[in-house]
């Protein structure tokens, strides 16, 4: 890494991937607080995740914004910038640069599986693979998330009068629990926490299709039993859920396949649901990609270092402060 | 073995007692003997699988999965059936057996096919199978359902009464039919063999500083609560039967002890080691729990005795309907007459009023032999279980140093994901030396300035172990030291736990090991 650091810096054109602190120019792989920070004076990202950005932070919130649509080369200087998709969230991409003939991708996060609430992943070759390690564990083999939601819709039936709380990032993780509900064919009305609104609202307006959703207002609690209601974890675990009648608390999220972490949740019902590239996705990929040299940013580093070293390829955990660890993902 | 995983799952993952009794009467009404019998001797921890070490799935598992990938995960997730059930790379067809089957498949397994059955097991499985399988094989399986609960379902279950189920309990075994025949009021109350079935116990609260305003000192007496282990113990017909707390038969870690009994006797006391019927500490008495063979020399160097407190029958005739003083008088008659070297009676201690006693317990506490006091009241009855109003304990007070953290592990089962297992230390010169672990004694929320303390302060990593920076003092409260040749430090702390958090303290004003050991040593 020689025009790149361990900060996800390229030097040649004073550029940061991610930065968690403001700087003067910033390549955003996508919305997440722990990836786009408010502050930055040039940012250069996808139309959505800029969107998501001013949702999130106000229309101020950096000097100036340059968009790049998908699949399009931006030469700045003597490196040439690509976004190919994340598969993560909306807008989110993976950020190919290229350099004097060496090509570094930063997958930023990903996932390789099908989502219908944002442009499918899209594998990229390269010399240098940049790559999260969320789930960089092979105890992480996430399941088909169509079986997951059916265990919900299941206990729906199960429990008719217990209004079902369901736990999800506000970004990303409600948006797709919603569409996965709506391709099981529920059609009922889906009620969402306040803090999810602006958001939903805005994947609708992208043409994602989220059917009918509303905030909830808790004066008439008996109007939730057996309803579905999202609300980011921080919500269900202060006393806003305590308003609900003997909710059954679920949680969508990848961390769910550890039940002693669901436990600890007073998780009843998890769904092991993920929005990250779990152990399969993450080696596979690094395969795929034909890269010689992986460097490791943020997740479980030194199983995948590791694993690259049974590989025979160079792996290097790069431990980048500031990203979140387990809580809110 | 599909219905018992997802009972246990469903257990673990319920955290209201009222649901979690509905989950088990569920189960109860819905499964069959004797699969229902089997579930429940293991959710009451009374089937033990002693046969296939733990080291020997590990071990398998090491032979599919990469050691390192594994050892990785198992510090991640901190629980072995977990870790385990989530990493297993086969799968194969196929059902497993129900688990009564399934119990008696894996009690009998030979050694030369161990491997291969286990492995198809393992593959066979779905994960919460797997996860089930391997806690039953490790045995414990920490679902937050005690026996007690378990026991409350049953009643709920067969409208019966708590306290009859209490009182067979430990004269009936797995798979239990009798028992459930009379739950479903298909034949009588299961008959039990008096002379072979511990007596759950009566246990004290800790006196709490109103209890002395709201109860009258004349109406009760009090006595040392000996640093032992409490036995029950029945006698009959020259033979003798010892008795954990829980219910555990240990008669064979003490074989010394005889008796020359004809009738049946059921006595309560303090199980000690020492000469003339003075204890000596408790450490020594450890020294003879939790072996399998006992060899003269402990017997020797540390004979065991007891300090009697309490008689539960006398000639086959029940005495638990007496009161205290009653009891009292026939244990001291019975005393006298069977005097022997193995049985002292426990002294009465005389006193006048609290603040009498107060000083009793300030003045005349021998640290190594009292634990504190037992206050009783004269007039109850002996009542299994931890009644409320009869009985106190006293303890003495712990003592306290300040030390300075120094390493944290994850912890296990439901603290996994937290930094939760500490060690601690005192200056040595300029050098810290470590002279304990502590992993409880801290509230919720002081548990999460400690992990994020770790989490924003290590400064290397051996293995799971972080090495913090040496800024945190924190106060640890224990109750004795004795000295030790297996740790560094030359001293062995009993039962420490994290007092308070001492952020606000310099680790300048941390003492010396050399000071510490001259006060508390």
């Amino acid at each position: 890494m020689k025009w790149i650091n361990e900060n996800l810096y390229i030097s040649p054109i004073n550029t940061y991937i991610d930065p968690s602190k403001p700087v003067e120019n910033a390549i955003i792989t996508h919305g997440h607080a722990d990836h786009a920070k408010p502050g930055h004076k040039n940012v250069l990202a996808t139309k959505e995740t800029i969107n998501i950005m001013k949702i999130r932070y106000g229309e101020n919130c950096a000097e100036n914004f340059q968009e790049l649509p998908l699949n399009k080369t931006l030469k700045i200087d003597n490196v040439k910038i690509t976004f190919y998709p994340a598969g993560h969230i909306l807008g989110s991409v993976q950020v190919l640069a290229e350099y004097r003939g060496e090509k570094i991708n930063f997958t930023g996060d990903y996932k390789t599986k099908k989502d219908k609430t944002c442009e499918n992943f899209e594998p990229v070759r390269c010399h240098t693979l940049v790559t999260e390690a969320t789930f960089g564990l092979p105890i992480f083999q996430h399941p088909n998330e169509y079986n997951e939601i059916k265990k919900l819709l299941r206990s729906l039936e199960l429990f008719p009068e217990r209004p079902h709380l369901v736990g999800v990032y506000a970004l990303g993780k409600a948006q797709r629990v919603i569409g996965l509900l709506r391709q099981q064919k529920y059609d009922k009305e889906i009620f969402i926490h306040g803090a999810l609104e602006k958001l939903c609202n805005y994947y609708m307006k992208e043409n994602v299709f989220l059917g009918k959703f509303s905030k909830t207002n808790l004066i008439d609690k008996k109007k939730y039993q057996g309803e579905i209601i999202l609300a980011p974890p921080s919500a269900i675990k202060n006393v806003w859920s305590r308003k609900f009648e003997d909710p059954i608390i679920c949680q969508a999220s990848g961390w769910m396949s550890i039940k002693q972490r669901a436990k600890q949740s007073l998780v009843e019902l998890p769904l092991i649901i993920s929005d990250h590239a779990d152990w399969n996705e993450l080696t596979e990929y690094i395969k795929l990609t034909g890269a010689e040299n992986v460097y490791v940013t943020h997740g479980r580093e030194e199983a995948i270092v590791h694993w690259c070293k049974m590989n025979k390829i160079n792996g290097l955990a790069l431990s980048l402060s500031g990203r979140e660890d387990e809580e809110d993902l | 073995m599909r219905a018992f995983s997802e009972l246990i799952d469903k257990l673990l993952l319920t955290s209201s007692r009222n649901r979690k009794i509905e989950i088990l009467c569920d189960y109860f009404k819905s499964t069959p003997d004797p699969d229902r019998g089997f579930t429940l001797a293991i959710i009451t921890n009374c089937l033990e699988l002693k046969n296939i070490p733990i080291s020997k799935i590990k071990e398998i598992v090491r032979e599919n999965v990469d050691a390192e990938l594994f050892a990785l995960s198992y510090d991640y997730v901190g629980d072995l059936a977990e870790t385990i059930s989530l990493i297993w790379p086969h799968k194969e067809n196929g059902h497993l057996p129900q688990i009564s089957k399934m119990i008696s498949i894996l009690k009998n397994i030979k050694r030369d096919e161990l491997n291969k059955k286990i492995k198809t097991f393992l593959s066979i499985a779905n994960e919460t199978e797997r996860w089930a399988l391997i806690k039953l094989i490790s045995g414990g399986l920490r679902i937050g359902v005690s026996s007690r609960l378990a026991k409350t379902a049953l009643a709920k279950f067969g409208d019966k009464k708590l306290d009859d189920i209490e009182k067979i309990w430990h004269g009936i075994e797995a798979p239990y039919e009798t028992l459930f025949k009379w739950l479903s009021n298909l034949g009588p109350i299961p008959e039990i063999d008096l002379k072979k079935t511990f007596n759950p116990m009566m246990l004290a609260n800790p006196i709490e500083e109103n209890d002395f305003t709201n109860i009258n000192s004349e109406n009760f007496v009090a006595e040392w609560k000996w640093d032992g282990i409490r036995v029950q113990i029945i006698l009959h017909d020259f033979n003798i039967k010892i008795f954990s707390r829980t219910g555990d038969d240990i008669t064979q870690t003490f074989p010394e002890i005889e008796s020359l009994e004809k009738e049946m006797v059921i006595l309560d006391g303090e199980l000690l080691v020492g000469r003339d019927y003075i204890p000596m500490n408790f450490n020594k008495l450890q020294q003879r729990l939790n072996r399998k063979k006992v060899s003269q020399k402990h017997i020797h160097d540390f004979p065991a005795f007891v300090k009697l407190y309490d008689i539960l029958y006398l000639n086959n005739k029940d005495l638990r309907k007496k009161n205290w003083d009653e009891r009292r008088k026939i244990l001291e008659t019975w005393y006298c007459k069977n005097k022997n070297r193995f049985f002292d009676l426990s002294k009465i201690i005389n006193f006048n009023s609290w603040e009498n006693l107060a000083e009793i317990k300030k003045n005349e506490i021998i640290d190594d032999q009292h634990e504190g006091l037992m206050i009783k009241r004269k007039y109850s009855p002996y009542i299994s279980g931890r009644p409320k109003g009869h009985w106190y304990k006293w303890k003495k007070d712990p003592k306290t140093v300040d030390a300075i953290l120094m390493y944290a592990v994850r912890g296990h089962g439901k603290r996994s994901s937290y930094y939760s297992d500490f060690t601690f230390g005192l200056w040595n010169g300029n050098q810290l030396s470590p002279i304990g672990k502590a992993y409880f004694g801290f509230n919720d929320n002081e548990l999460k300035i400690l992990d994020k303390f770790v989490r924003n302060n290590t400064i290397k990593k051996f293995g799971p172990v972080r090495e913090v920076e040496k800024t945190f003092v924190i106060e640890i409260a224990f109750d004795s030291v004795n000295s030790s040749t297996r740790h560094k430090s030359g001293v062995a702390m009993r039962f420490p736990r994290i007092k308070r958090l001492r952020e606000d303290k310099p680790t300048s004003e941390v003492l010396q090991l050399s000071e510490f050991k001259l006060e508390f040593l």
